[in-house]
């Protein structure tokens, strides 16, 4: 006599299971290869690598800096241009828009994130960058040229390209995973607020965006991670010029973009371990930003479910 | 402590003439009291679409009373209750046909904004709906905040009245910093009931305001539905007809979004006019 049926559920448990491990030591494999890559350069370059600004292949001085620095703020950019956009057309494709007009937008929006990087970076070269540098940015530079931020000579190709075009690739993720979140939220919230009188953008506020705004949070991180890591359209529009400038008009370089540009011409295994260290620092970079993020959710949490217990 | 002057009943002029005790058995008069009636809905059809949900129904709701709409599933009661503050329109595609006076005016009049009728009539939903980002006093207040109210000793007393009315403020008194949320369902439905009431509506609609709650706690709100006509015009929509017969004055029943009957409680429970009534309220179906 067999024994009822076990065995199925036992293949099935221990197969998902090494499933999901696989996952996690695909995490880790590619961490660790990475710091294997880049023995070397750490032993040499230390802390340095980190703290300095040197990028000189030939005298094989690597500082990273400029690329952390660069990463960074083009991130940073692209998240204050896109946030706003994106949580406003999530709110009006949830909250007000007629229904019929909903699916059409939401397709379109779907769409612009199916446009290969490579193309959206020709666009910028050769539609947005000159446009930029002919309206935008005097512009910019008339109102704001008193700051550090908007001084200085403008190439077109800069950091402030290469933020504006992040916030365009990152725009769609951020706009629907928005929508679900906004969609999530219960209508009987929305009706607890149009009953005690509030208007469509006091029920917005009361109701949903702060109900949503863990969610939501959720939305922008996810986006913070795919502009870190963000390539290919960043390094053709960013000027690729491993500098700290204040002026977002000079152009930059990112961490993402400095290892598509020159792993084919690492020659020498200094070289290419300093690359291996910039792929490590960028994979540890993304990784801290979404714990950090876990770690706000989960503060954020707490404030609301504070004495729950009674 | 326990300073009555807090809890002094809001609003509205004093009733003058001592009305008839309604609750304690002694009979209603089938029409609705002298006073003049809280609404007046005429002739009124709703439509969602191209379906029917209400369909030419006209009665008079009596001010400062205890209105039960009751009838089976889908016979269209909420529907009536909402476009009573016309929250019905938050669906899309509705229409409707006829009138409803509040107070004399036509709530569906072209200039009339529903946002300032639905201050005027507040309402308690089926599940309790508290604001999950909000403490309770938040709760209750958030309805004043939305009408621009900044004063603090204001907004303070009125959270404690708004509170005590709803039955609540000995239980969370010291717990008013904390979320909405962490209250139980009972509690949180008063919670509920305290916001809708902040605001000082005149009329006070519920859909089906107990149905998710335990008996004890079903009993609370009851009472509470029974003190709150002291000064409000309740309506409410219930499925439950022990609960109609216990706490209203007055019922009507509605059936396939029809009218059938509309009477003093009393009436509706012992002696019905209508064999769909007698029908609906022995058990007969439903």
């Amino acid at each position: 006599m067999a024994p009822p049926s076990g065995l199925g559920d036992k293949v099935f448990k221990w197969f998902t299971l090494a499933m999901a491990l696989a996952v996690v030591a695909l995490v880790f494999l590619v961490g660790w290869q990475l710091a294997r890559g880049s023995s070397l350069a750490i032993r040499r370059f230390g802390f340095h690598f980190l703290a300095t600004s040197t990028w000189d292949p030939v005298a094989e001085q690597f500082g990273a800096l400029p690329f952390i620095y660069g990463t960074a703020i083009s991130s940073l950019i692209a998240l204050i241009i896109s946030v706003p956009l994106s949580i406003a057309t999530a709110v009006y494709l949830t909250e007000l828009a007629p229904l019929w007009i909903r699916q059409p937008i939401v397709s379109l929006i779907e769409m612009l994130a199916a446009i290969p990087s490579v193309i959206l970076g020709l666009w910028g070269i050769f539609v947005m960058i000159p446009w930029l540098r002919d309206h935008p940015f005097p512009f910019l530079k008339k109102i704001f040229g008193w700051t550090p931020f908007f001084s200085g000579p403008i190439y077109g190709v800069s950091m402030l390209a290469g933020g504006i075009i992040i916030a365009v690739m990152i725009l769609p993720i951020i706009t629907s995973v928005s929508r679900e979140i906004l969609r999530s939220v219960p209508n009987l919230q929305r009706e607890a607020a149009y009953a005690l009188g509030a208007t469509r953008w006091e029920v917005t506020r009361i109701a949903v965006l702060s109900y949503a705004k863990k969610g939501l949070f959720g939305a922008v991180i996810l986006g913070l991670g795919r502009a870190l890591g963000e390539t290919m359209a960043v390094t053709m529009v960013i000027g690729n010029t491993p500098q700290i400038r204040a002026s977002l008009f000079a152009p930059g370089y990112t961490l993402a973009s400095v290892i598509a540009n020159e792993f084919t011409e690492a020659t020498t295994d200094v070289y290419l371990q300093a690359l291996f260290e910039i792929g490590l620092v960028l994979f540890g970079i993304t990784i801290l930003a979404n714990l950090l993020a876990q770690l706000l959710l989960k503060t954020m949490g707490s404030t609301i479910k504070s004495g729950a217990v009674q | 402590m326990e300073s009555a002057a807090i809890i002094d009943p809001p609003m509205i002029t004093p009733v003058s003439l001592p009305q008839q005790q309604v609750a304690s058995g002694s009979e209603p008069a089938d029409v609705a009291p002298e006073r003049p009636p809280a609404f007046a809905v005429e002739r009124l059809s709703i439509f969602y679409g191209e379906k029917k949900a209400i369909e030419d129904v006209t009665l008079t709701i009596p001010s400062k009373m205890i209105t039960a709409i009751i009838g089976p599933s889908g016979c269209g009661k909420s529907t009536l209750l909402r476009s009573l503050n016309r929250m019905h329109e938050l669906a899309p595609n509705t229409r409707i046909e006829g009138k409803v006076l509040f107070a004399g005016d036509d709530i569906y009049a072209p200039e009339v904004d529903p946002v300032v009728i639905r201050r005027r009539i507040g309402m308690v939903f089926q599940k309790s709906n508290p604001f999950p980002t909000m403490s309770i006093a938040e709760n209750v207040l958030v309805g004043l905040k939305l009408n621009g109210v900044r004063d603090r000793a204001f907004l303070r007393e009125r959270l404690e009245q708004s509170l005590r009315m709803a039955a609540l403020w000995d239980e969370v008194k010291n717990d008013l910093h904390k979320p909405g949320i962490s209250l139980s369902g009972g509690q949180q439905q008063r919670l509920c009931i305290a916001r809708a009431i902040a605001v000082e509506p005149e009329v006070l609609l519920m859909d089906e305001p107990a149905s998710a709650l335990d008996p004890i706690a079903t009993a609370k709100i009851e009472e509470l539905i029974h003190e709150l006509s002291a000064n409000y015009t309740v309506v409410i929509v219930t499925h439950n007809m022990q609960q109609a017969g216990r706490c209203s004055d007055y019922t009507a029943f509605l059936y396939l979004g029809r009218l059938i009957e509309f009477a003093s409680t009393t009436k509706i429970f012992t002696n019905p006019s209508e064999r769909q009534t007698e029908d609906y309220i022995t058990g007969r179906f439903g």
